[in-house]
C-alpha cells in the first residue's frame, strides 16, 4: 500500500516536471542515445534473424559439401545409402556472349532436384508473375536473372553462348535460393543443365569451378552424415551447414555491426554529457522541492526515493520512445545496407529493444544518480535561509557509475576487452587533447585587445565558464568531426587515390587463359594492333607444409591467413622480376644457373602467415606435392593494377603442372570491339572490367558510408545537446547578468551581439577542432592505409569553421534571445 | 485530528545556538526559554541579526541548537533523529515564508495538495481545492506560481500551511514581500484560520501591525528574551482576532 502510494506519488512528479519543461533535456538526450544504439541494434537483429530463421533456405540445403575439385562419389553414394536426399551443383564464372555484347556471370549448373530446400522462383516475362520452378532448366535451355536479361537487350526464347554452346532462354529468375551476397563479382545469375555442362568446355584444369553436393533430410541423419563426411574430407573440401550459412555474411555482418555499434557509442558519449549536464541543473532547480519536501515531512530516503522513482520512470520512457525512434531509424539503414544482404529481412525482434531500455536507464541513473542522491541531502533549514545552496558534490567522483556504463557499453560492443579499451582511452584521450587546445585558444583569444565590448563580454563570459565552454566546444566538435570525415574528407581520399594511378594502368583483365590458347591470343593482338602485354603463368597449389609443420587454417587467427591456407594460392614462375617489385630480403634467382627450387614471397604476405626467408614450402599442386626454399622477398606497388602474385619461382620448378595464364591490358573507354572478338574467339577467357569492379567498390562504399553518416546524424544532434544543457544550465546566471547589464544601460542590441560573439567562438572553436580531426584522420588513413601523401584541404577547414560558427550562433542566439525580452523588473523582483 | 490540548504546545528551555565562524564563536541565541499555549497567538519581534530566524529555524526542527530544548506538544524534538523530526513536521507544523517557497514547477493546487500527498491523504486533490477555494484562489487552482501575484502567492502558501489543519502554523515574515494592504488581507486570512482551525500560531515579524495582533509579543535582542516576564504562559487568554 506504501509503495503503491510512493509510486504514485513520484509519478506524479514526474508529471508535474514535466508539464512545467524540466525534463525535455534530459529526456532529448536519453531519446538520442537510445535511438542511435537501437538503429544500430534493430538492422542488425533482422539481418541476425533472416541468417538464422532461413539459414538451409539460404543454404538451399540442411548441408553442403563443397570441393574446389570434383568431388568423389562416395560422398553421394554415402547420402542416398542413408536415405538422404542430394543434388549436386557446380558454380563458376564465365562470359556469357550475346551479340556484341558480353558479360562476365555466375553459372550454375544444377540437377533434378535443386534445391533440395527453400525456393527457386522464376517468371516467364520481365517483371512478369513469378512461380515456384518445380523443376531445373531442360537441356539446351537456360533459366537467366533480371540483370544478365536486360544487360544484354534479350527477349524471352533469345538464346546465349556460354563456352562453346549456345542457350535458349525460356526464363527468368526472380529468386535463388542459395544467392550469393550483392558483393563485387557476383555478376549476373544463369543456371543451366547439369547435362549440358561437358559441351560449353568450359571444364578444364585452372578453372574456377566450386562443386557442391546437397543434403537435405531427417535431421539425425544429416548429423551422422555430417560426423561421416567430416573425417573424409581433403584438403579443399570443406562442410557447410546451417549453424555457418554463409560465414561471409555474418562475419561482414559483426564487423558492420562491431563498427556501427561504437560509432553510435560517440552519440551515447556525447548524449551521457547532455544528461550529466542537464541532471545538474535538474540538481539545482529541485533544491527547494526537495528542501520543502522535508520541511512538511518527508523523510530524507522518502525524497531520495520519490526522485528515483521519478527517473526510472523517466529513464524507462525516454528509452521507449529512443527505441521507436531506432526502429525508424534502422529502416534507413536497411535500406542502405540491406541489398548488401540480399536476404529477406523480417521485422525487427525485442531483444535490441530490451537492450535499449536497459542500456537507457544506466545511462540515465549512472549520471543523474550522484545529483539525486545529493538532492536527498538539502538542508531542510534551505526553506529559510536561501544562501544554504549545492550539497557539496562528488565531483568527477561522482561520475564513476557513469563512466562504468559506458565503459561496460563499449566493451560489450567491442565484444573484445583489448578494443574495447582502446576505443575507451582513445576517445578519453581524444577528448582531453581536444578539450586541452580548445582552453589554450580560449586563452588566445581573449587576449585579442582593441575588440568591441560586446566581443570582450562574450569572451570572457566563455573565460569564466571555462569547463562548461570546453565541454560544449569538444562535444560539438566531434559531431561535426564525424561529418566532415564523412563527406569531404571521404571525397577526398577517394579523389586523391585515383589521381595516383597512372592514367594507362590496365584497366582490362583476362584470366582462365589455357597454354594452348598463348599463341593464338598473341596474334589476336598483333592482328588488332594491341601491343603484346605481359602473359603470365598461373598455377593453383595449396600451401600443406611451412618447413616440417603442416599447416591449416586454424593455426591462424588472421582472417585472411586463414583464407588463404583454405583456399589455393597462385603461383607464377618468372626469369626476371616484374619492374613494380622491389627485393627486400635475399636475391632474386639469375639466370638459367640458378637452382629451381626457390621461391620469391611478397613480404605482406609472408609477414601475415608467419614465413621467413630460408623457409621451405610445400604446396599440393594438383595432388603431387612441389618443395621449395623462400630466398626473398618482394615489396609488390599493388595500385599499378599490374598483375601480380604472391608466391613466385624460377621457370622449371612448376613445369609439367596444369597452368593457367592471366593478362592485363589497357584499352581505352568506348574501345571495346576488341573484347567481344576476344570472348568468341576464346570463349573460356573471364575479362575483367577494372572500371566496373571500381564502380561496384565505389557504389558499395557509399552505401556504407551513407549509413555511417546517418549513425553519426546522431552524433551531431547529441552535440546540440549538449550545446542546449549547457545554455540552460547557466540560463539563471545570463538572465541574472544580462537584468544586471540592462539596468546599467546596456542596449539590447550589445546583449545580443556579446551572446552572438560567445556562441560564435564555441561554434568556430568547434569547427576548428573537428577540422583538424577530420584531417588528421584522413592523413592517418591515407598514410597508413593507402600510402598516398596527403594535402590537408582547405575545404574541410572553411567548411568546419564557417558551417560550426553560423549553426552554433544560430542556434546559440535562438537558445537565449528570450533572455533578451524578459522585463529587469520582473527578474530583480523574482531574484528578491 | 490535530493533536492539540489546552495544554502548552511549544516547551522552550535554555536554548542556545553558537557558529564558529574561522577561529571565533558566534552566539546567535542564548538561553531563550518560554512557552506557547494551543490556540495563542505569539509574535517574536527584533530587529536583523537578532536572531529571530535562527529561533524559527529551531522551533521547526530545521536547524539543530548548541543547547537547551525545544517540545512540541511534548515532543523532544532534539531528541529525534533528522528523519523524525521530519515526521513531526509533517504531522503537527505548517509553515508559512516571507518569499512564499511556492515550488514553481507546480501549480496552485499542487502545491497545495504536496504536504497531504507526502502523508499519503487520498482525499488530496479535493482538500486542497477547498482549502483553495477558502483562501479565494478557487478560480486560480491550475496556475503556475510566476503566473500569480505576490499576494495570491502567499495566499496559496497559507492553503498548503493550513491544509493539514497543523497544531502549530510558524510563519517567517508572512508580509515581508507584500505591500501594506495586500500584507494587510493576508493578516487577516491567518488569523481567520487560526481561528477555524484552532491552529496555535508563531509568527516573526517586523510588522507592527501584525505584533498587535497577537496575544503576546517576544521580543529577541542580541539573541536575548527581552521580556522573559511574559514568556510565561500567559493563562487562558483568547486566541486572537
Amino acid at each position: 500500500m506504501r509503495l503503491i502510494r510512493e509510486l504514485g506519488f513520484a509519478w506524479r512528479l514526474l508529471l508535474r516536471d514535466g508539464r512545467a519543461g524540466e525534463l525535455y533535456l534530459i529526456a532529448v538526450a536519453v531519446v538520442i542515445a537510445v535511438a542511435s544504439m537501437t538503429s544500430v541494434g534493430f538492422f542488425a537483429d533482422r539481418v541476425h534473424q533472416a541468417l538464422s530463421r532461413q539459414a538451409n533456405q539460404l543454404l538451399g540445403a540442411d548441408l553442403v559439401v563443397v570441393g574446389d575439385r570434383p568431388l568423389p562419389r562416395e560422398f553421394e553414394a554415402e547420402a542416398f545409402r542413408r536415405v538422404l536426399a542430394a543434388t549436386r551443383v557446380m558454380r563458376f564464372p564465365s562470359m556469357v556472349v550475346r551479340g556484341d555484347k558480353n558479360e562476365l556471370s555466375r553459372i550454375s549448373v544444377v540437377s533434378a532436384g535443386y534445391p533440395l530446400r527453400g525456393e527457386l522462383r522464376i517468371a516467364d516475362q520481365l517483371y512478369g508473375a513469378d512461380r515456384r520452378a518445380d523443376a531445373v532448366p531442360a537441356p539446351g535451355t537456360t533459366w537467366i536473372d533480371e540483370k544478365l536479361y536486360t544487360q544484354l537487350g534479350l527477349g524471352m526464347g533469345d538464346s546465349i553462348d556460354v563456352g562453346a554452346s549456345r542457350f535458349r532462354v525460356t526464363a527468368i529468375i526472380t529468386q535463388e535460393p542459395d544467392a550469393a551476397i550483392g558483393f563485387i563479382n557476383s555478376g549476373p545469375r544463369v543456371f543451366l543443365n547439369e547435362a549440358d555442362i561437358a559441351a560449353t568446355g568450359l571444364v578444364q584444369p585452372g578453372s574456377r569451378i566450386r562443386y557442391r553436393l546437397q543434403i537435405a533430410g531427417a535431421a539425425e541423419r544429416v548429423e551422422s552424415y555430417r560426423s561421416w563426411a567430416l573425417a573424409r574430407l581433403q584438403p579443399g573440401q570443406r562442410i557447410e551447414d546451417i549453424h555457418d550459412a554463409r560465414p561471409e555474411i555474418r562475419a561482414a555482418l559483426d564487423r558492420a555491426e562491431k563498427f556501427l555499434s561504437l560509432a553510435a557509442l560517440v552519440s551515447v558519449v556525447l548524449a551521457a554529457v547532455a544528461i550529466a549536464l542537464a541532471a545538474r541543473r535538474f540538481l539545482q532547480r529541485h533544491l527547494d522541492n526537495c528542501a520543502m519536501m522535508r520541511c512538511l515531512g518527508a523523510t530524507q530516503g522518502r525524497v531520495v526515493r520519490s526522485y528515483l522513482v521519478h527517473f526510472i520512470l523517466l529513464g524507462t520512457f525516454a528509452s521507449a520512445a529512443g527505441c521507436a525512434l531506432g526502429v525508424l531509424a534502422q529502416q534507413a539503414l536497411a535500406s542502405w545496407l540491406g541489398s548488401l544482404v540480399a536476404v529477406e529481412l523480417p521485422p525487427p525482434g525485442w531483444l535490441p529493444a530490451l537492450h535499449g531500455l536497459v542500456a537507457g536507464l544506466a545511462l540515465l541513473l549512472g549520471f543523474s544518480l550522484p545529483p539525486l542522491i545529493a538532492l536527498g541531502k538539502v538542508p531542510t533549514l534551505r526553506v529559510l535561509r536561501r544562501d544554504l545552496g549545492m550539497p557539496r558534490g562528488a565531483g568527477l567522483a561522482g561520475y564513476v557509475l557513469g563512466f562504468m556504463v559506458i565503459g561496460t557499453m563499449i566493451m560489450w560492443k567491442a565484444s573484445d576487452i583489448w578494443l574495447g579499451a582502446l576505443v575507451f582511452g582513445g576517445f578519453a584521450a581524444a577528448m582531453l587533447a581536444a578539450g586541452l587546445l580548445v582552453w589554450l585558444l580560449l586563452q588566445l583569444l581573449s587576449g585579442l585587445k582593441n575588440s568591441g565590448v560586446s566581443w570582450r563580454f562574450g569572451v570572457a563570459n566563455l573565460r569564466r565558464r571555462a569547463l562548461g565552454s570546453i565541454i560544449q566546444i569538444v562535444a560539438l566538435g566531434i559531431g561535426i568531426m564525424a561529418l566532415l570525415t564523412l563527406t569531404l574528407i571521404r571525397s577526398d581520399l577517394m579523389q586523391v587515390w585515383q589521381a595516383s594511378l597512372p592514367p594507362d594502368a590496365p584497366n582490362r583483365f583476362v584470366i582462365n587463359i589455357q597454354q594452348d590458347q598463348l599463341k593464338a591470343l598473341s596474334e589476336f593482338f598483333a592482328a588488332r594492333g594491341v601491343p603484346q602485354p605481359a602473359v603470365l603463368p598461373m598455377v593453383r597449389a595449396r600451401l600443406i607444409k611451412i618447413n616440417d609443420r603442416s599447416v591449416s587454417a586454424t593455426d591462424y587467427t588472421d582472417e585472411r591467413a586463414r583464407r588463404l591456407i583454405e583456399r589455393e594460392f597462385n603461383l607464377s614462375w618468372a626469369a626476371t622480376m616484374q619492374r613494380d617489385n622491389q627485393l627486400v630480403a635475399g636475391r632474386w634467382w639469375d639466370g638459367a644457373a640458378a637452382r629451381k627450387d626457390q621461391f620469391s614471397m611478397e613480404n605482406g604476405i609472408a609477414a601475415t602467415l608467419g614465413i621467413r626467408l630460408g623457409d621451405v614450402l610445400t604446396y599440393d599442386v594438383a595432388g603431387s606435392t612441389v618443395a621449395a626454399t623462400v630466398t626473398s622477398l618482394r615489396k609488390v606497388d599493388w595500385d599499378t593494377f599490374n598483375v601480380n602474385f604472391f608466391v613466385v619461382a624460377p621457370p622449371g620448378l612448376l613445369d609439367g603442372y596444369p597452368a593457367s595464364y592471366v593478362t592485363s591490358f589497357y584499352l581505352p573507354p568506348g574501345n571495346i570491339a576488341p573484347l567481344n572478338a576476344m570472348v568468341k574467339a576464346f570463349p573460356n577467357f573471364l575479362l575483367i572490367d577494372v572500371a566496373q569492379v571500381m564502380t561496384q567498390v565505389k557504389k558499395m562504399m557509399d552505401q556504407v558510408a551513407r549509413a555511417v553518416q546517418f549513425v553519426f546524424l546522431f552524433t551531431l544532434l547529441a552535440g546540440l545537446m549538449v550545446l542546449y544543457a549547457a545554455i540552460a544550465s547557466t540560463q539563471d546566471e545570463r538572465l541574472y547578468q544580462a537584468t544586471i547589464m540592462r539596468t546599467l544601460g546596456a542596449s539590447r542590441r550589445q546583449l545580443a551581439r556579446a551572446n552572438l560573439a560567445e556562441f560564435a567562438v564555441i561554434g568556430g572553436l568547434a569547427g576548428l577542432i573537428a577540422a583538424l580531426g577530420a584531417n588528421t584522420l584522413g592523413y592517418a588513413v591515407s598514410l597508413k592505409v593507402l600510402n598516398l601523401a596527403y594535402s590537408f584541404n582547405y575545404q574541410v577547414w572553411l567548411s568546419g569553421i564557417v558551417c560550426g560558427t553560423l549553426g552554433v550562433a544560430a542556434a546559440g542566439h535562438l537558445g537565449t534571445r528570450w533572455v533578451l525580452n524578459v522585463a529587469p523588473l520582473r527578474v530583480l523582483r523574482a531574484i528578491g | 485530528m490535530s493533536e492539540v490540548s489546552n495544554a502548552i504546545i511549544v516547551r522552550v528551555n535554555g536554548l542556545g545556538k553558537q557558529v564558529t565562524t574561522g577561529s571565533s564563536e558566534l552566539t546567535i541565541l542564548r538561553d531563550v526559554s518560554f512557552e506557547v499555549n494551543a490556540g495563542e497567538a505569539v509574535a517574536i519581534i527584533g530587529v536583523s541579526g537578532s536572531g529571530k530566524s535562527t529561533l524559527l529555524g529551531l522551533l521547526a526542527g530545521l536547524d539543530t541548537p548548541t543547547a537547551g530544548s525545544v517540545r512540541i506538544n511534548g515532543h523532544d524534538l532534539f531528541a529525534l533523529d533528522e528523519d523524525g523530526r521530519a515526521a513531526l513536521r509533517g504531522r503537527m507544523l505548517g509553515f508559512v515564508f516571507q518569499s512564499f517557497q511556492l515550488l514553481p514547477a507546480m501549480t496552485a493546487i499542487e502545491n497545495v495538495m504536496l504536504p497531504l500527498e507526502l502523508a499519503g491523504d487520498a482525499r488530496a486533490r479535493e482538500t486542497a481545492r477547498a482549502m483553495l477555494e477558502r483562501v479565494g484562489l478557487g478560480a486560480r487552482l491550475h496556475h503556475y506560481p510566476k503566473q500569480l501575484s505576490g499576494g495570491e502567492q502567499q495566499r496559496v502558501a497559507i492553503a498548503r500551511a493550513f491544509v493539514t489543519r497543523p497544531a502549530l502554523l510558524l510563519a517567517d515574515e508572512p508580509t515581508g514581500n507584500l505591500d501594506a494592504a495586500t500584507g494587510e488581507t493576508i493578516i487577516d486570512l491567518m488569523f481567520e484560520l487560526n481561528r477555524e482551525c484552532g491552529t496555535t500560531l508563531l509568527l516573526v515579524t517586523h510588522d507592527e501591525l501584525l505584533s498587535q495582533r497577537c496575544s503576546r509579543v517576544l521580543r529577541l535582542a542580541g539573541g536575548m528574551l527581552q521580556n522573559p516576564a511574559s514568556a510565561g504562559g500567559p493563562g487562558a487568554q483568547a486566541a486572537c482576532g
